[in-house]
């Protein structure tokens, strides 16, 4: 067995996308059309094959995970740790530098780094229709699946910066080259939005760097290991509260919660599908992570001073993206991918309502709210992907009566929808109601509007559903999608498609019949981390 | 009766000290025969050159750990000096090579010697900068390396902007220098002494009046953010560096602001300051004029403006000068704390600035030898049309903007840790805004290489493979030194070294 040994598990499954993009570049590009043909599919399989050597890492860290040691900030019971020095040099005058290469998993990083692989495996075969470009394109693909991977498995903060920053640039180019009409806005927004939250992260770090002589994020933890006098020693300053906003926005702009999202409809609808699904299945998760691993337990007083207003925002974030998914319905406005951008921001506000709450099982219904937001949201996405591969728009009001045309298609879509509206049964319904019950206890009346907006969600998505799968099948609609049969070989979705689909199909039905799976990853880690938090914050009902 | 026993010690031993200089020097005369002798040769006097510095380099190598006044303390001799001529040093080799591939240059109907020995007169005349500590001697080392510059600007004599690039260059160096050896006179008015460590003992010792020193200090600082082209002395930059030869604004860019930074902290650190050596506590302030905001305030403005007008730009010799004066906004930041973790962090930032500008620069010569333009529009497709340079440039734009895992960041990541250190986070945090500013414009030549004109049906652009390999040798350190940068933040950290008199 791998368990808990020598092989530096953590290094291979972020690194991995290392070699993919060395054999992806050195594919060559082929002189024929049949060999240019050919290099392009060599391409795809090398990343489906690199990203599904990852799947199964992720398996084998799950597999050998112990739930009952909980992390957070305790070096011993983080597993898999890599602590190697990597800079450090001991200078009298410039002053002393101490980076490690420092990684490690607890109960909150493992359901991310599940996820990551997940989504980064099934996106890979939207990916197959990209034909522009092929090489760059998964030259980039992998570049990201290394920084997301490294994000969740870091616990220096130098490193974590590095992974962090690493992502930029490759969603950069996956939006602007491979992205639709306005994919140039859409591209520059996203980089300048995430790189405004990016630096006050980085001066942040600067500062807690001089405060504890050390980029650890855990010995960060320790209020002892500040220095006295140093700019973030103390609680309850101006400064460590001005720090822990500056973290916070940074991570709320990835998130992405109101005021902070308006990047995220313009590059959901301008990125091509399969890079929509990682966004949302995996980089907004992110966010949310680096308020946990990172900005909470750092700045425990100063969350304590802000949480009322943090849950606020969650509910504000609930309430919005839910009414501007409702507003998409206006005629001439209705664009599918945007409404399911919005239902983002909705769903990632409850997110930061569960973790306002600091009860136990609203912080663990929020990390699952993560994990599911993840999956479904992969699914809505390549679902939207599906029908504007063959028809070319993603018009609400340009569909209607499709389940007859498409009949395994509605019925992979209507578990989508009712898992997004969550319904019971589905996983969705699970992570909502924990949720709902940690954050009722600490703010019942926010909970009580929050709650409110889920008939939002119910009302847009049916109506989107319907408006698709039902009434009658436009004229335009009514012969096959491809008259030729060379593309596509039948109306329903193709086998390629249903690789994607199906499993993550499966994921949410099994999760909302017997969550414990994931639910068992994170409980130790999440008490540890409310044990951590306790004498700073406000604790409804206990 | 005169003793002159001491005196010829002291000259002797001067000399000893004086070897890099002194083989500059041969160097520059060599080359001046050389290329009279070869006449059909048109790059011997580049070859001389490189040899000459070559040669520099080992006496400054010898030079390590050193810390000496010299010529009756004219010039002093520590490991500040020796990285900041190091600096300078690289870039004079690395511009020669440059040079060695442009088509401007070659197409010109002038003789190529006297540029590779304006060159190396350039460099003495930095050489001379950076070991100064006396006011005369560093208005005389300005001038060696300012009247070689204006010739170089204007070096393409037979293209008009280049002669207008001289020109101006010249009229805004004459005005400059005016002001500040109006500024030398007043502060020798004041302290009656050229010599820094004699004007620092004075001010240490008596209270001088506050706005005369405030007012010869600024007058001095102009004749320096002239140099390093801070606001409001940068007027000239973006001319100079559209008109100039490609070689030569790459050259200004780096070296000429390298040497301006080094004096500009020797002359603060050994003129202006009370000074504790070996700690690296902030610098005590004489005549109660507080530099720190001086130099923050001249920073601010000089990132910011630079930043802002860059976004504007559409030629890519504008842009860089823009982004070179917001680079001496963020080095100005690292003066203005003061203290030494503010000069390790200039070092440092200087030695990754070096890697990156100069590699940029070069990829725009070989941009305009191919396409013969420099707008920011005739970088569509480029990624496509040349992966490898489309890559390169890339990294260097990266750098440039400071994103990790590129050198710039770790410059960057210098640079703000010296100022939160000292606890100006509102200056820390101008600066990181500055950064995104800067975002915009970079990214623009990254989007039109690579977002526009996909797949392009215009011929690929070919480049000899010794160009690339010299675009590869800097492009593989700017990213190796963002993952692995101990050594030169060790090499900074033995250079720290500011020489302050006994």
């Amino acid at each position: 067995m791998l368990g808990t040994m020598n092989f530096p598990i953590l290094t291979w499954i972020t690194f991995l996308p290392l070699l993919g993009i060395l054999i992806v570049l050195l594919v060559p590009s082929g002189k024929s059309e049949k060999g240019q043909e050919l290099s392009k599919q060599i391409i795809r399989w090398v990343a489906v094959g690199i990203t599904f050597t990852q799947l199964i890492l992720a398996f084998i860290i799950y597999l050998n995970y112990n739930p009952a040691m909980t992390g957070i900030n305790e070096l011993k019971s983080f597993q898999f740790v890599e602590k190697l020095s990597w800079i450090t040099a001991s200078l009298p005058m410039v002053g002393d530098i101490n980076i490690e290469y420092f990684m490690g998993i607890d109960g909150i990083s493992v359901p991310m780094i599940l996820l990551t692989a997940i989504i980064c495996f099934v996106a890979v075969f939207p990916s197959f229709g990209i034909n522009k470009a092929v090489k760059g394109y998964f030259a980039m693909y992998l570049l990201l699946d290394l920084g997301m991977m490294g994000v969740f498995c870091a616990l220096d903060f130098f490193l974590f910066y590095l992974f962090w920053e690493l992502m930029l640039l490759p969603m950069y180019f996956l939006i602007g080259i491979w992205g639709g009409p306005r994919k140039e806005y859409a591209a520059i927004k996203f980089f300048i939005y995430t790189l405004v939250g990016s630096v006050f992260m980085l001066l942040v770090m600067i500062g807690l760097y001089h405060s504890t002589g050390s980029f650890n994020i855990l010995e960060m933890m320790n209020a002892a290991n500040f220095k006295g006098d140093s700019l973030f020693g103390g609680i309850n300053t101006t400064v460590r509260y001005v720090a822990f906003m500056g973290l916070f926005i940074g991570f709320a702009i990835k998130v992405p919660v109101f005021p902070f999202h308006t990047w995220l409809p313009d590059a959901h609808v301008e990125a091509p599908t399969p890079i929509s699904v990682i966004l949302a299945g995996v980089l907004l998760k992110m966010g949310a992570y680096g308020m946990i691993r990172i900005a909470f337990p750092i700045f425990p007083d100063a969350f304590g001073y802000f949480q009322t207003l943090i849950a606020w925002i969650g509910m504000i974030s609930i309430v919005y993206g839910a009414f501007c998914a409702l507003g998409q319905h206006k005629v001439g406005k209705r664009d599918f991918k945007k409404l399911i951008a919005y239902s983002s921001v909705s769903h990632m506000g409850l997110v930061i309502l569960g973790l306002s709450s600091m009860r136990p099982e609203g912080m663990v219904g929020a990390i699952f709210q993560m994990f599911n937001h993840g999956i479904i949201t992969a699914m809505l996405f390549m679902i939207v992907g599906v029908i504007y591969d063959r028809a070319h728009t993603r018009g609400l009001d340009d569909f209607g009566g499709l389940a007859k045309k498409m009949p395994i298609y509605t019925g992979i879509m209507a578990v989508a929808f009712f898992a997004a509206i969550g319904l019971p049964g589905m996983s969705g319904f699970i992570s909502e109601v924990l949720v709902f019950l940690g954050a009722f206890k600490s703010y019942p009346v926010l909970t009580i509007i929050s709650g409110l907006s889920i008939i939002l969600g119910a009302a847009y998505m049916l109506w989107a559903l319907q408006k698709i799968f039902f009434g009658v099948l436009p004229e335009k609609w009514k012969g096959p999608w491809d008259p030729t049969r060379v593309k596509y070989k039948t109306d329903d979705v193709n086998g390629l498609e249903m690789v994607a689909l199906i499993p993550l199909a499966i994921i949410v039905i099994f999760l909302g019949v017997y969550p414990n799976p994931i639910l068992n990853l994170m409980t130790g880690s999440v008490n540890h981390f409310i044990e951590l938090m306790r004498p700073f914050v406000y604790i409804g009902g206990l | 009766m005169i003793d002159i026993s001491h005196i010829t010690v002291d000259l002797v031993k001067s000399i000893s000290l004086f070897k890099p200089e002194t083989t500059l020097i041969a160097t520059f005369l060599l080359a001046m025969i050389l290329d009279m002798a070869f006449k059909k040769s048109k790059n011997i006097a580049g070859y001389i050159a490189i040899a000459g510095l070559l040669i520099t380099a080992i006496f400054l190598f010898e030079q390590t750990g050193a810390n000496y006044k010299a010529f009756s303390s004219l010039l002093v001799v520590d490991s500040f000096g020796q990285f900041m001529k190091f600096i300078v040093l690289m870039s004079s080799l690395i511009i020669i090579v440059f040079s060695f591939f442009s088509d401007e240059l070659h197409n010109a109907h002038t003789k190529l010697g006297e540029y590779y020995t304006l060159i190396i007169g350039m460099t003495f005349g930095m050489f001379l900068l950076v070991g100064s500590s006396n006011l005369i001697m560093i208005y005389v080392a300005i001038e060696t390396m300012s009247i070689s510059s204006y010739v170089l600007a204007g070096y393409t004599k037979e293209v008009k902007r280049a002669s207008e690039a001289s020109l101006k260059y010249v009229i805004f160096g004459a005005v400059s220098s005016g002001i500040m050896i109006y500024g030398i006179s007043i502060l020798f008015g004041l302290t009656g002494s050229l010599n820094l460590f004699e004007i620092n003992q004075f001010l240490v010792a008596n209270k001088v009046a506050t706005i005369p020193l405030l007012l010869s200090g600024l007058m001095i600082l102009s004749g320096f953010g002239y140099k390093i082209s801070a606001v409001p002395f940068h007027f000239w930059t973006p001319d100079v560096y559209e008109g100039a030869p490609v070689t030569i604004t790459a050259y200004l860019s780096v070296a000429s602001k390298a040497a301006g930074f080094a004096v500009l902290l020797r002359f603060f650190k050994t003129g202006l300051l009370d000074s504790i050596p070996g700690t690296s506590e902030a610098w005590q302030l004489l005549g109660s004029i507080d530099w720190h905001y001086v130099i923050a305030v001249l920073a601010v403005l000089t990132m910011t403006l630079g930043n802002l007008v860059a976004v504007w730009q559409t030629n890519m010799k504008r842009l860089l000068a823009y982004s070179s004066i917001a680079h001496a906004g963020y080095l100005l930041m690292a003066v203005s704390v003061m203290n030494d973790n503010g000069v390790s962090a200039v070092l440092i930032y200087f030695f990754f600035y070096m890697l990156m500008n100069l590699g940029a620069f070069f990829v725009v010569q070989l941009v305009a030898n191919k396409l013969n333009s420099e707008e920011v529009e005739d970088y569509n497709g480029l990624g496509y049309r040349s992966p490898v340079l489309g890559v390169c440039m890339t990294v260097f734009l990266i750098s440039l903007t400071g994103l990790p895992p590129t050198s710039g960041f770790i410059g960057k990541l210098y640079v703000f840790s010296a100022v939160i250190n000292s606890g100006y986070l509102w200056l820390a945090v101008i600066g990181v805004l500055n950064s995104v500013v800067s975002l915009y414009y970079y990214v623009k030549i990254i989007r039109n290489m690579y977002l526009r004109d996909v797949e392009s049906t215009k011929s690929k652009l070919v480049f000899s493979p010794v160009t690339i390999a010299i675009v590869l040798l800097l492009a593989v350190p700017t990213l190796l030194f963002g993952v692995y940068f101990t050594p030169i933040i060790e090499w900074a950290n033995y250079s720290m070294n500011i020489f302050v008199g006994n």
